[in-house]
């Protein structure tokens, strides 16, 4: 057992937790120290190094009076709810209407809920950093939609890591929409400075009945010092809708797991993902689409800019059972190198045992366009913008097509910062265009 | 203006142009006609500086200046201008953007001032409806999805801005329909200037009736078989380019 296996465990033994919580969490602390730390070896984490992390000494986060910057927050009109450290913080949340609570605020059916599903299909017996968020796992949300019911405002998760110390910040989120419900989620994980250096496990189950639909945004957009191991794990009923987004930069290590299961007909996954590690950051996602019924389709489209020394890996799986005829798979994963030390490694892992299935899988390391990058040049544009606007693009192409706006409008500059261009004119596109 | 001597160019080992020259003055208009393949959009290539065309002999002036040394974006900045046979598509960057970048770029060089977000907004706005393209068209990405009409007035919104010393339209015609044309054709008559000269590749005749042009070349194996005014076009449509096949030699 590695130095970070065993100081967890150790936390997790002396962390209180509600009765509900402390079966699940004994599960995980048993499969986390059961689990070999991974190595090259290891299938799942193969081109994503963890031996930095073993020796990595984390403390348990305490309650802090830290105020996040509403500068740091996405203009939305929502249910807030926030996390500092992976401690809830009451006074920065919204009230909650009756489908949402905290962990801390939870009521009989909601605590039935999350015995009967926490840990399902986030599997702590696959997953490591499942294991270790079970195992340490205090604080978290539910969000439990009524047939066909919907909520007003979409739910709006603020995880932000801030401190001396590094923690060890581990969240739960449990989504149950009924049948015919819907529901919008967003999850946005910050940290406030470069030096802070959290370990943060952030794993979302999410549960969709028969026609249930939901809009779900995984935004990792903290610094350089975070470590980040999460992911999100669905299950699509009949004619259900997973509409995802998820995005990626900035931190020293992203490992984001999707794993998308079709378990009634008619259903559809459309994913859509941009990932920007530079210096020596590691971007990882890992996805998973189980098409195990007929008559299902899923769409993931990723794309990325690898810059300096820094890597990404994408691994997208798609597995079509033998029951599942007439499914409609595509997966697509573009990346860029914007530097000759940046290292992609794409594998698409494509098992497929119904005959009748059209199954589309492409991964490529784009370059930029020489024909469009010279017509830039021909209207005066240097070569180097040029190439910074076609970067952009690359992944603009993704962000403009984010279906809820002050997600959009809150993204935009910050890609443009990224790719260190003013924002104005986007800002007065975004803002005044229409009014003209 | 533009003063082209003996220029020969090839792209992949292949050679293009074979010792073409051409005396562009101020104010002046051009037309060059042509069989495909003649070479006509290589010049243009060329004479913008794209890098797979590598010029073996010959020069080429531009406003005093050796064209054939600068960079692209440079050439783009001392006022030419090369609209395109075929525009490029680029998804993701927004033509508003793009519009921006490109006359700041042009405005810096000349040592003015950039424009503000509002007073640019203005201009593209003012300059889209001259052309006749839908301010729709400013928000998306850069001819993304333009049909081919849209993509030359969208060149012809470009030259407008700029307002470049030396325009090239490459058969910035084919493929509009007559209102298109007589729309491109309004653009590129309210330009014109003692100060400001023209180079019209076209295989039509008819758009010279609305862009009357001072001199008229035919371009044929890489390089100009024979020069005239603008009867030499009406004789090119009446006879097709067979009877210069002498001059070709
Ligand atoms: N990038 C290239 N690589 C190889 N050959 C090229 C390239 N570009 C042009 N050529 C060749 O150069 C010759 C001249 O082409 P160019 O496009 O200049 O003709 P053009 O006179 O503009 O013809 P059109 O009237 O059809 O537009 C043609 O034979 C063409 O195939
Ligand atoms: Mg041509």
């Amino acid at each position: 057992m590695g130095d970070l296996q065993t100081a967890a465990l150790a936390l997790a033994g002396s962390q209180q937790a509600p009765d509900w919580l402390a079966s699940v969490r004994q599960r995980g602390a048993q499969r986390f120290a059961a689990t070999p730390w991974p190595n090259r070896r290891t299938e799942q984490w193969k081109y994503t190094p963890l031996s930095a992390l073993s020796g990595k000494s984390v403390q348990l986060p305490e309650p802090s009076g830290y105020k996040v910057p509403e500068a740091d927050l996405i203009d939305v009109d929502a249910y807030r709810l926030v996390f500092i450290n992976g401690v809830y913080s009451p006074d920065q949340s919204d009230s909650l209407p009756p489908e949402v609570a905290s962990f801390s605020g939870v009521n009989d059916d909601q605590v039935a809920l999350l015995q009967n599903h926490l840990g399902r299909l986030a599997d702590s017996s696959a997953h490591l950093f499942a294991a270790l968020g079970e195992a340490t796992s205090a604080e978290g949300l539910v969000v439990h939609v009524k047939a066909g019911q919907s909520l007003d405002k979409p739910v709006y998760v603020v995880n932000y890591s801030v401190g001396e110390q590094s923690f060890l910040a581990s969240t739960r989120v449990l989504v149950v929409l009924e049948a015919g419900a819907e529901a919008e989620v967003v999850e946005q994980f910050l940290s406030a400075t470069d030096d802070q250096a959290n370990l943060v496990t952030a794993h979302t189950e999410i549960v969709l009945g028969d026609n249930a639909r939901v809009k779900h945004y995984r935004l990792n957009l903290e610094h350089e010092g975070i470590t980040h191991a999460g992911g999100v794990f669905v299950e699509l009923g009949r004619d259900a809708h997973f509409d995802g987004f998820a995005i990626a930069k900035g931190a020293e290590l992203i490992r984001n797991d999707y794993l998308l299961i079709h378990r009634g007909s008619g259903a559809h996954v459309e994913l859509n993902g941009v990932y920007m590690p530079r210096g020596r950051q590691v971007v990882d996602y890992h996805t998973n689409v189980q098409h195990r019924v007929p008559h299902c389709t899923s769409n993931e489209v990723f794309r990325g800019i690898i810059g300096d020394r820094a890597k990404a890996v994408f691994n997208g799986r798609i597995h079509i059972f033998a029951d599942a005829q007439k499914t409609l798979a595509e997966l697509s994963n573009k990346n860029l190198l914007t530097s000759n030390r940046a290292e992609i490694d794409t594998k698409p892992e494509l098992e497929i045992y119904a005959d009748d299935v059209k199954c589309a899988h492409g991964a490529t390391v784009a370059q930029l366009d020489d024909e469009a990058i010279y017509y830039l040049q021909t209207r005066g544009i240097d070569k180097e913008r040029a190439q910074v606007m076609m970067s952009f693009g690359f992944i603009n192409e993704l962000i403009s097509n984010i279906q809820n706006e002050a997600v959009m409008n809150y993204l935009l500059p910050v890609l443009a910062k990224q790719f260190g261009r003013e924002n104005d004119l986007l800002q007065l596109e975004a803002d005044t265009l229409d009014a003209l | 203006m533009l003063s082209i001597n003996n220029l020969c160019a090839s792209v992949e080992d292949k050679q293009i142009l074979k010792g073409l020259g051409l005396d562009v003055k101020p104010g002046e208009v051009h037309a060059i006609m042509g069989p495909n393949g003649a070479g006509k959009s290589t010049l243009g290539s060329v004479l913008a500086g794209r890098e797979a065309f590598e010029v073996t002999e010959g020069s080429a002036q531009f406003d005093g200046e050796n064209l054939l040394e600068m960079d692209v974006e440079e050439r783009a900045r001392a006022g030419l201008f090369l609209a395109f046979q075929y525009p490029v598509e680029i998804p993701g960057v927004s033509n508003m953007e793009f519009l921006k970048a490109s006359v700041d770029a042009v405005r810096t060089h000349q040592g003015k001032p950039e424009l503000s977000s509002v007073e640019f907004m203005k201009l593209a706005r003012e300059t889209s409806k001259k052309v006749k393209l839908d301010q729709g068209f400013l928000k998306r990405g850069v001819n993304e999805g333009f049909s081919g009409g849209e993509k030359k007035r969208n060149e012809i919104m470009q030259m407008m801005l700029l307002e470049p010393k030396l325009c090239i339209l490459d058969e910035t015609d084919s493929g509009l329909d007559i209102d298109a044309l007589q729309t491109v054709a309004d653009g590129v008559n309210a330009m014109r200037s003692p100060e400001r000269s023209f180079i019209v590749v076209t295989h039509y005749q008819r758009l010279l009736d609305y862009i009357v042009p001072d001199y008229v070349h035919v371009l044929a194996d890489g390089k100009i078989v024979k020069s005239g005014d603008k009867s030499l076009a009406k004789e090119l449509e009446a006879k097709g380019y067979g009877w210069l096949e002498g001059e070709v030699a």
